[in-house]
């Protein structure tokens, strides 16, 4: 199948022709498949903001490209801003960039933008609020009014109202509490179930990507480092730990078992997984 | 994009520019403007490019950051030139209608070029070798004795420190939230003026949201910190004349003087 989206040999080099010049990503291929949930780990610094920055293009790359749907994006730079609307990229706080003066609003910026009007304005916006669980009688409050998390999920329904086929996510969860990030993780997973959205999702909680996604694109200062299913990145968890990143915890377990000798495979990465593990080996060792 | 702008930007570096105590360097700023405005003679005004240039020198800044600082001016500095050169009577070399030049407007708009120039990038070369600190430090040193005139001398010099300390921040948050609303396809580039004031909008008030936040939070972190206003606080790098600081400022009062004398003496 084609893949949704796919990156050639990007590159972007910041402030080309001056001392400060430094490449922030560096030669990066790789596809996004329709309808998957990725997950782009790295540390500050590794690319990442400005990669997905590349793909609705905000940046444009110094060289290499990005094809959606099979099209360059930059074949017609006055079109760019459809680009943007089928990638819909939720930055990091997203919460600072509410401006309207009611939830409604602010939701219906986007589509707005778009040109829609009417019923099929409305209803975007009650269908994106309905995604993120937004109540009908919030819709005409100030977003002001709204708790931080709520607030995290009005600026995520101001993207999904333009229905983008691409749902990029930079770092969606940082600074909520524990409640408020797994409600938020919940509600993008029901979306990627639902409308079989294809998510891209910036992290650099190890659990976090680890139990959402179906495939991890491990960056390291401005390259991709490796790129597969979790079991397949986390069977490599020294390689992950000499890059300086981390591994999800129960995989750091299971890797400290091993070592004491018992006979676990360390490539876990739920807690479900290494319980089960765990069971068959007493069986195993009650057997003998 | 934003981030290109220089608005007194502070060039780290260890001349003797740089070591100069912050309250010299404005005397000599000072000085400075009055001998350009004294300056009135091809001579003078030698004098005058001679002390900027060999200030510049001194101070390492490269003659594309003075120039850089230009830009903004640039359009006054042309301005200025056309209506002295063609709008001066005097001995007139050449007419066209209402437009004319003559030997004084040749002169009177070299000279004002040249003033505006040299008053720009001197005073650039101030704060390129200056940091903020250190400068607002000088400025409520120098301007201490208005307190006896019950002027908030202190507080001024504070608000302007932060001031010059946010400026950074908020281009980086506007740039922030541009990209955000044009990713939610925000247009502010087609349309007319109209469009374009309310496009600025989706910008203006989270950026006015999240300055008035900052706010909030720097004065309960000062107040954690017990500050109350400048009554008997002390400083960390309590400012102190050396001996470099009198030779400049003798040096510069010096040329100034120099300066005012010739042109008393109509050279």
């Amino acid at each position: 199948m084609e893949p949704i989206l796919k990156v050639v040999h990007l590159t972007h080099i910041y402030g080309t022709g001056t001392p400060f010049e430094r490449s922030a990503v560096e030669d990066m291929s790789f596809d996004v498949a329709d309808g998957e949930f990725l997950g782009i780990i790295g540390h500050t610094g590794s690319g990442k903001s400005t990669l997905i920055q590349h793909l609705n293009g905000l940046l444009k790359p110094s060289s290499g490209q990005i094809l959606l749907e099979g099209k360059d994006i930059w074949a017609e730079p006055k079109k760019i801003r459809d680009v943007r609307f089928r990638v819909g990229l939720v930055f990091q706080y997203p919460e600072y960039q509410l401006f309207e003066e009611t939830v409604y609003k602010d939701i219906a910026f986007g589509p707005t933008n778009m040109g829609k009007t009417g019923d099929e304005l409305d209803c975007c916006v009650r269908e994106a609020a309905r995604l993120v669980g937004i109540r009908d009688d919030q819709l005409e409050k100030s977003p002001f009014e709204l708790s931080g998390g709520q607030k995290r999920r009005v600026a995520l329904a101001g993207v999904l109202a333009m229905q983008p086929r691409v749902l990029i996510l930079d770092e969606p969860t940082a600074g909520l509490d524990p409640a408020g990030r797994e409600n938020l993780l919940a509600n993008i997973r029901d979306y990627h179930r639902n409308k079989n959205g294809t998510v891209i999702m910036v992290s650099h909680s190890m659990e976090e990507v680890a139990q959402n996604v179906d495939r991890i694109l491990v960056l390291k200062s401005a390259r991709v480092l490796m790129q597969g299913t979790p079991k397949d990145v986390f069977c490599r968890a020294d390689e992950l730990l000499s890059a300086g990143l981390d591994v999800p915890q129960i995989t750091r377990v299971a890797m400290a078992l091993k070592e004491r000798g018992l006979a676990v495979d360390p490539a876990v990465y739920t807690t479900e997984a290494l319980e089960r593990q765990l069971l068959t080996l007493r069986k195993g060792a009650a057997g003998c | 994009m934003l981030k290109d702008i220089t608005l007194g930007q502070y060039f780290p570096g260890d001349t003797i520019a740089h070591r100069l105590d912050p309250r010299t360097k404005l005397l000599l700023v000072v000085l400075y403007i009055v001998g350009l405005f004294c300056a009135d003679s091809g001579l003078t005004y030698g004098v005058m490019i001679a002390v900027f240039l060999t200030c510049a020198r001194i101070s390492k800044v490269g003659a594309k950051a003075l120039v850089r600082g230009l830009k903004p001016v640039l359009l006054i500095i042309i301005f200025t030139g056309i209506l002295n050169l063609f709008f001066t009577p005097g001995d007139y070399l050449f007419q066209f209608g209402v437009l004319h030049i003559s030997r004084q407007g040749i002169k009177l708009a070299v000279q004002m070029v040249l003033r505006i120039m040299l008053l720009i990038m001197g005073t650039f070369l101030l704060t390129y070798t200056t940091s903020p600190i250190r400068l607002t430090d000088g400025l409520e040193r120098l301007l201490g004795g208005l307190k006896k005139l019950h002027v908030p001398v202190h507080e001024l010099a504070m608000m302007m420190s932060i001031a010059l300390r946010f400026i950074p921040t908020l281009i980086e948050e506007t740039d922030k939230i541009m990209s955000a609303q044009k990713a939610r396809g925000a247009d502010f580039e087609s349309g007319n003026l109209f469009h374009k004031a309310k496009a600025l909008i989706p910008i203006l008030v989270p950026l006015f949201i999240s300055a008035f936040r900052r706010a909030d939070e720097l004065a309960v972190a000062m107040e954690c910190r017990c500050y109350h206003g400048g009554e008997g606080r002390t400083k960390l790098n309590p400012l102190k004349y050396a001996a470099r600081d009198y030779w400049a400022l003798a040096c510069g009062a010096a040329v100034t003087a120099g300066v005012i004398v010739l042109g008393r003496f109509g050279f």
